[in-house]
C-alpha cells in the first residue's frame, strides 16, 4: 500500500535554513545539507527546499546547495522558489533534484506547466499554490491599514496613497484578476477568477500579491496541464501552529487527481493526522515542529500509525 | 566503469552519485561505444517514452542497449529506463527496444496518478538482489504514471501493489528493470544497488 509520506520542509536564505511566521521574523535554523541528512536518517520520506531569496543573482547558490544534498542524501527531494522558466527546471533537475515547484511562474505563464510536464515528465512538476480565505472586502482592507504593504513584488510601507492603492487593487480582485505580468492574464483563457461562490484565493510572490484566482480551479487547471502534485499552503495557518486549515486542503485534494501535499500551520502530532484524515492529504509538509525538534519524524509515524494511517516505518 | 546513460533530461546526478558512494567508477555517456567498453550499464529515466526512443535511435544508443543487454552485460534499467525495454507502451506510438516482451499501461484515473511516494516491493523469488533487504516490508521510492505488463510471467521478479498489482522489478539474466527508484530510497535503495555491483564482480 502507498504509504502518506512525512515531509519536512526546509526554507532557505542566502544558503541557511530559516523559519518565520507569515514569511516574516526569520530564525536561522541551520546549514540544508545537514538538515536533508537528518531528516533522510529521520525517514523522512521526501524533503521540500524553498528558496525564499528567490533572486536571480541567488540562483548559483541554490543549485550549488542542490548537488550537494543529492550527493549525500538519497532520498526524494523538491526545490521551488525563484523558478521563471524551463531552464531553470532544467538546471535544477541536472543538479540531483527530483521535482521542482512552481508557484509565480506557473499564475504568469501556465503553459509553463505544460512545457515543463513534457520535456521533463509530470512527476517532477509540482505546482504551489498559496491560498488564504476570502473574507468581506472590509475586512481585507482593515487588515492591510495594520501591515506593511507588499505590491507586484515591491515592498511598501503603511503610506496612505499604498493603502489607497492596495483598496483599489483588494476591490478589483474579487471582481477580476489583476495583471500581474506581462503574460496574459490566466483568467483571460480559462475563467478562473473568483465568483461569490469561491471560498480561497491564489497570492503570489512569497504570499504578497492577490491574484483574483480562485484556489481550487487552479488546482485543477494545472492537473489538467500536467502538474504532477500541488503542495497547498494555507496563508492564514502557515506559522501559526494552529493546524492545516482542513476546507481548504479536502476541497483542493477532492478536486483533483493528483497527490496533494498540505502545507501551513501543523503545531502538533494530531494535526498530521486531521490532514491526512479530514483534510484527504496524501502528504503532510510541516517546518518548525521538525526544526526545533518538538517532534522526531519517527514519533510522528508512529502516531500516524498507531491510527491505522499507512506510513513507511 | 559503469556506464549511466544519458539522453537528455533525466536526473543522472543521484544514481551516479550514489554508485560512487558505493565504490563504483562512473560515466556518463550518450556514446555506443563507451557503453561496448563498460562493465555494466544503466539506463536511469524521467521523462516520455517516445521522446527518449527518438533519442536513443538517433544516437545510435538503442542499438548498443540491446547488445550490451544481449552480450550478457550487467544491466539496470530504472523507472523510464525500465519501460523502454518493454515491446512498446500506451504512453506513446514508438516501439521499445523489446528487450522484454509485453507492454506499458497507464494507471486507472480511479486512483491517484502519478503513482508518488513510498511502497512496498515484494520479492517473488530468492535472488542475491535482496541480500540485506526485508522480505515483507521493503519500501521503494516510486513515481510514476505507467507501469510494465510483461507478456512472461516468469520474468516478474518482484511486484507491488497500487489498485492492481504490478511489476515493480523484472529480471532476466544479467538484465534488470525497476519501477521504483533505487537512488532515491533511502537505505535500502542503496543496499540494493550495492547488490547489483556485486553482480558485476561475480560477473568478472
Amino acid at each position: 500500500m502507498l504509504a502518506k509520506r512525512i515531509i519536512p520542509c526546509l526554507d532557505v536564505k542566502n544558503g541557511r535554513v530559516v523559519k518565520g511566521i507569515h514569511f516574516r521574523n526569520l530564525r536561522d535554523a541551520g546549514d540544508p545539507v545537514q538538515n536533508a541528512a537528518f531528516y533522510s536518517k529521520e525517514s523522512a520520506d521526501e524533503l521540500v527546499f524553498l528558496d525564499i531569496t528567490a533572486t536571480i543573482e541567488n540562483r548559483k547558490t541554490v543549485v550549488n546547495m542542490v548537488r550537494k544534498t543529492a550527493a549525500r542524501v538519497f532520498i526524494p527531494f523538491a526545490v521551488g522558489g525563484g523558478i521563471r522558466n524551463i531552464k531553470d527546471i532544467g538546471v535544477l533537475l541536472r543538479s540531483g533534484a527530483d521535482k521542482i515547484s512552481i508557484n509565480t511562474a506557473a499564475i504568469k505563464d501556465p503553459l509553463l506547466i505544460k512545457r515543463a510536464s513534457r520535456k521533463f515528465g509530470s512527476q517532477c512538476v509540482v505546482v504551489a499554490i498559496d491560498a488564504k480565505r476570502i473574507t468581506k472586502v472590509k475586512s481585507q482592507i482593515a487588515k492591510c491599514k495594520m501591515s506593511p504593504l507588499a505590491l507586484n513584488g515591491q515592498a511598501e510601507g503603511i503610506s496612505l496613497p499604498a493603502q489607497q492603492k492596495f483598496k483599489t487593487l483588494t476591490r478589483n480582485t474579487l471582481s477580476a484578476p489583476m495583471n500581474i505580468g506581462a503574460r496574459p492574464r490566466p483568467s483571460a483563457y480559462w475563467g478562473g477568477h473568483l465568483t461569490p461562490s469561491s471560498r480561497w484565493e491564489v497570492y503570489v510572490n512569497g504570499g504578497n500579491t492577490p491574484t483574483g484566482i480562485d484556489a481550487v480551479k487552479w488546482a485543477k487547471k494545472a492537473e489538467k496541464l500536467g502538474a504532477g502534485e500541488i503542495l497547498l499552503t494555507s496563508m492564514d495557518r502557515d506559522g501559526t501552529l494552529d493546524g492545516y486549515d482542513i476546507p481548504l486542503t479536502r476541497a483542493v485534494s477532492e478536486a483533483v487527481n493528483i497527490p496533494v501535499i498540505a502545507s501551513g500551520g501543523v503545531g502538533n502530532l494530531k494535526h498530521l493526522y486531521d490532514g491526512i484524515a479530514k483534510g484527504k492529504a496524501d502528504a503532510v509538509l510541516a517546518a518548525s515542529i521538525f526544526h526545533y525538534r518538538k517532534y522526531s519524524i519517527r514519533q510522528a509515524k508512529q502516531y500516524l500509525r498507531k491510527r491505522g494511517i499507512p506510513v513507511r516505518i | 566503469m559503469i556506464a549511466v546513460i544519458n539522453y537528455g533530461a533525466g536526473n543522472l546526478y543521484s544514481i551516479s552519485k550514489a554508485l560512487e558512494g558505493l565504490g563504483a567508477s562512473v560515466k556518463i555517456t550518450d556514446s555506443p561505444s563507451v557503453l561496448s567498453s563498460a562493465s555494466a550499464v544503466v539506463l536511469p529515466g524521467v521523462g516520455a517514452f517516445d521522446e527518449a526512443m527518438a533519442i536513443l535511435r538517433k544516437t545510435g544508443l538503442a542499438d548498443a542497449i540491446k547488445r550490451s543487454a544481449e552480450g550478457g552485460k550487467p544491466f539496470l534499467g530504472i523507472c523510464l529506463g525500465m519501460q523502454l525495454l518493454f515491446s512498446g507502451s500506451e504512453e506513446g506510438k514508438s516501439k521499445g527496444l523489446g528487450i522484454f516482451k509485453g507492454t506499458v499501461r497507464q494507471f486507472s484515473r480511479k486512483l491517484k496518478v502519478p503513482h508518488m511516494g513510498w511502497n512496498v516491493v515484494r520479492q517473488r523469488n530468492q535472488s542475491p538482489l535482496w541480500k540485506g533487504l526485508p522480505g515483507r516490508r521493503c519500501w521503494m521510492y516510486f513515481a510514476h504514471s505507467f507501469y510494465p505488463i510483461p507478456a512472461d510471467k516468469e520474468v516478474i521478479a518482484a511486484t507491488t501493489d497500487y489498485g492492481v498489482k504490478f511489476a515493480s522489478m523484472v529480471r532476466r539474466d544479467n538484465v534488470l528493470g525497476t519501477q521504483f527508484h533505487p537512488e532515491k530510497s533511502g537505505t535500502y535503495g542503496l543496499i540494493f544497488l550495492k547488490n547489483f555491483l556485486e553482480l558485476i564482480h561475480t560477473k568478472e
